[in-house]
């Protein structure tokens, strides 16, 4: 096993044991929005479809790697908006106000 | 290492440790927000470095980088967009999308990558081939099944579980085919060949795995293919050397993997029964009998009595189903809950770790009707409430309360409940008899100190509302 192979799998493991001790302690309460985070963040492989395109050198490759970053980006923009909407609902005590006759849909700031 | 490099390399480390922050962030109600933007700045850096990288490199061609900036732009847009205007109830089946995108993306690398390399496939190492067929493989299985679980949370592919004979037989013949060709891709034999094979297998097996799954348990899967996305993405970084794309791969794999079994062990399931499907009637838990008619010992109420028990009560507890969120009532309860407050009612909501749609879900619906969410109430502190409690009032929640769960033998024997029977007196909102997804009687609905008010959960709410400010006017 090469060295820079060895050091890639170390970097991997430690990060799942990572990943099981942060989420163990989360909330039930946040659940929902920690799956949609984790999505946004395996919206990483953005940077994947940046190495790709310097690689791509032929017809099939370039339109592979429009979708793939087309994918990727979708990825990244709306799971870190959706899950932003989502926590953004979450705040502490203030007075309650009687009829709130709000719907859905648009976020509160 | 060139100066250039070692940035780099440490600038995407830095991203990784914002990620891991970012999660670290999300146990609290409080600094979860501040996580999220945490990890997006994370997101940012490791990109803008990745771009700058390119830039320097030189070595993209022009098509290259006109597919790159243009597809950016196209999915950037689209998921933007997407993710502004879909309804918080439609929320499960867009983070469905959104992970169908991210395998797919995640298995499209590893094809580009093994289409360009230089050598041929034919002078891979037998890691790299196990890393492109997994990356492959795993990418293309999720891409497929998160289409599917979208689609079941969205009612374009049927809810309940699409069995067919031999279903079983046909998911491990095409498991076996993605094993067998991930080998051939691993020994170097015709790897071409063995990565268009296994992805195509994964494609099939990811619809055929869904499929006979009920939606009612879309949720755990959705949350299981999230885990696979991050191992898809995590094998992507394998194949580019690229430590940031191992790390985040990695966090999400481990963290989907926990979600999803807290999860299943939320509804007494085991993450195997899950996956064998054939479970759960998903959607189509309402049925059209007529209110009550099947049972005899059912005592059904008028709105306008619900009112009275409750604007005379000192301690409210509301128990939010599906039913709730189906039916989008959310305002029309807090609007009731509001009125009842400013009366000196103590109003809380006792909130089952799978009410609504996802693990949490209820507790966003409530959260976007402006409740507080101090006010919302887990299992163990709701528990031990109940008992001081005036009035239980459940909207459209079958299974979490069904106190058979405490009856060896019953199939939802064991399942952690809401001990909604423990209070005062019982309210139950619900459109009919109609069984939970669990499909079995629930004893609570006949008990002496139960009443049934019949009707959609928006409806009753509204009329109970209504009722209750005449009342106290």
């Amino acid at each position: 096993m090469s060295y820079s192979l060895f050091a890639d799998l170390a970097v991997f493991v430690l990060a799942v044991l990572v990943g099981i001790e942060v989420i163990s302690k989360v909330p039930v309460t946040l659940h929902t929005p920690l799956m949609s985070a984790g999505n946004a963040i395996h919206g990483i492989v953005i940077v994947g479809t940046v190495s790709i395109a310097a690689e791509a050198a032929a017809t099939g490759s370039y339109l592979l790697t429009f979708v793939a970053a087309a994918f990727a980006a979708a990825n990244v923009a709306g799971g870190y908006v959706v899950t932003d909407r989502m926590l953004a609902m979450f705040r502490p005590r203030k007075p309650v106000e009687t009829g709130t006759g709000r719907t859905e849909g648009a976020p509160h700031d | 290492m060139t100066d250039f490099e070692t940035g780099r390399h440490l600038i995407y480390l830095a991203a990784a440790a914002m990620f891991i922050i970012g999660l670290h962030l999300m146990n609290s109600p409080r600094t979860a927000r501040r996580g999220n933007l945490v990890s997006g700045a994370g997101m940012l850096l490791a990109l803008a470095t990745s771009l700058v990288g390119l830039v320097h490199d030189g070595t993209a061609r022009t098509w290259g980088l006109v597919a790159l900036v243009g597809g950016a732009v196209v999915g950037g847009a689209a998921g933007f967009t997407a993710a502004r205007r879909f309804k918080m109830t439609d929320m499960p089946q867009l983070v469905s999308l959104f992970n169908a995108v991210g395998g797919g993306a995640a298995a499209l690398v590893a094809v580009v990558d093994a289409g360009q390399r230089p050598a041929g496939l034919g002078s891979i190492s037998a890691g790299t081939g196990f890393v492109l067929v997994a990356d492959i493989a795993i990418g293309a299985l999720t891409f497929a099944g998160s289409l599917i679980a979208a689609g079941k949370l969205q009612g374009i592919v049927p809810g309940r579980p699409v069995v067919f004979r031999g279903a079983r037989s046909v998911n491990l013949l095409l498991a076996v085919a993605v094993l067998a060709t991930a080998l051939l891709a691993v020994t170097r034999t015709g790897p071409g060949w063995a990565l268009a094979g296994a992805g195509l297998a994964a494609i099939v097996l990811g619809v055929t795995f869904v499929l006979p799954i009920g939606g009612a348990d879309m949720p755990v899967v959705v949350s299981l293919l999230n885990a696979c996305t991050g191992m898809a993405v995590a094998m992507a970084g394998f194949l580019l050397s690229n430590t940031v794309l191992i790390t985040a791969g990695a966090l999400v794999g481990a963290s989907g993997t926990i979600l999803t079994v807290l999860m299943a062990k939320a509804m007494n399931r085991s993450l195997g029964n899950i996956v064998a499907g054939g479970f759960g009637t998903g959607d189509n838990a309402v049925t059209t009998s007529v209110a009550g008619a099947d049972d005899k010992a059912v005592q059904s109420v008028s709105a306008d009595d619900v009112a009275m028990q409750l604007a005379y009560a000192t301690s409210v507890i509301v128990v939010p189903g599906y039913g709730l969120a189906a039916a989008r009532a959310q305002s029309e309860l807090v609007d009731l809950a509001n009125t009842l407050s400013s009366r000196g009612v103590t109003v809380s909501y006792a909130i089952h770790p799978v009410a609504g749609r996802m693990p949490g879900h209820m507790n966003v619906l409530l959260a976007e009707a402006h409740v507080p969410y101090d006010q919302m109430l887990d299992l163990e502190t709701a528990n031990r409430a109940f008992g001081h409690t005036d009035v239980a009032l459940i909207v459209g929640a079958n299974d979490v309360v069904n106190p058979a769960a405490r009856t060896p033998g019953s199939a939802v024997y064991g399942m952690p409940i809401l001990d909604a029977d423990k209070a005062g007196a019982v309210i139950v909102i619900k459109r009919s008899m109609g069984h939970g997804y669990a499909d079995i009687d629930n004893p609570l609905f006949t008990d002496t100190k139960t009443r049934m008010l019949f009707n959609d959960a928006k409806a009753a709410l509204n009329d109970i509302a209504q009722a209750t400010k005449t009342l106290i006017s």
